[in-house]
């Protein structure tokens, strides 16, 4: 077993494991901790594929940013010793057989499909120097576009949260 | 190059955690969980995209971008989703999806 199995391993794990459990703990608080672990290992599984700026980023703004925006709004709308009631198994069993079906269906696809072997060649580099260039390059694989709409999205964005999160005056 | 792990783990350990979010959406009450469940499935596809852009074409970047963009956007959603939340809290004193019917006629 090379370092890269056993590594992808631990984070697949941890992964699955802890997804599970994001959704299933009935205390609110615990599942949000769950989500975390869930953002960290998948933050690890960049590093894994050597996206090193992909990974801070994950972990700046997703363990960072995201979780602590909700337990700040777990905080502020819930109360922490309350369990979440559990959901009854009207509920429960024919989402559990939905998602079987479609997880089987899709896993039986992917072992079925004959992905290349081959890859393409190319140079390799996934650092900063390359990235910020492509990122503001209107050429081929360039994302001036893109890169400016997301701006725009997030300012957007900002704007309605404020709007919306304020207290009414009268 | 990346060795030793094929793609198809990778795809595995996406769909596995894509289907559990779906779970979660569907099953959850509380709509904070609920937004939890959809980072997850954010989540699960930026696996996928990483995962397709390594392992098929190291030579490119294509997938990495889709990524922080997707970020990007969710990071945009989860904003608003919260201040979503807290006005609806503010207004009915509850966070529960069952609870909301005031627009149903």
């Amino acid at each position: 077993m090379t370092t890269n199995q056993l590594m992808f391993a631990i984070f697949s794990a941890v992964i699955i494991i802890f997804s599970i459990l994001t959704v299933t703990s009935r205390r609110i608080l615990r599942a949000a901790t769950f989500l975390l672990f869930v953002l960290v290992a998948t933050g690890g599984m960049y590093f894994l594929l050597r996206f090193n700026f992909l990974a801070a980023i994950q972990l700046a703004l997703y363990a960072g940013g995201i979780v602590v925006l909700i337990i700040f709004s777990i905080l502020l709308t819930s109360h922490i010793a309350d369990k979440l009631e559990a959901p009854g198994w009207k509920k429960v069993v024919p989402a559990l057989v939905a998602v079987a079906f479609g997880a089987v269906i899709t896993i039986a696809t992917i072992l079925q499909y004959q992905f290349p072997q081959e890859v393409m060649s190319g140079s390799e580099r996934t650092d900063i120097h390359v990235i910020a260039k492509s990122l503001i390059s209107t050429e081929k694989f360039g994302y001036a576009l893109p890169f400016e709409v997301i701006s725009i999205l997030l300012l957007a964005a900002m704007v309605g949260a404020i709007i919306l999160a304020k207290k009414r005056k009268d | 190059m990346f060795e030793g792990v094929p793609l198809t783990w990778f795809l595995i350990t996406g769909t596995i955690m894509f289907f559990v979010g779906i779970y979660g959406f569907l099953v959850r009450k509380n709509l904070i969980t609920i937004l939890m469940s959809t980072e997850l499935i954010l989540n699960s596809v930026n696996i996928n995209f990483v995962a397709f852009n390594k392992i098929l074409y190291p030579g490119h970047l294509e997938g990495m971008f889709f990524t922080i963009f997707i970020i990007a956007v969710a990071a945009a959603e989860a904003s608003v989703a919260i201040a979503i939340i807290i006005n609806i809290y503010r207004r009915l004193v509850s966070i529960n999806v069952e609870k909301m019917d005031e627009m149903k006629y």
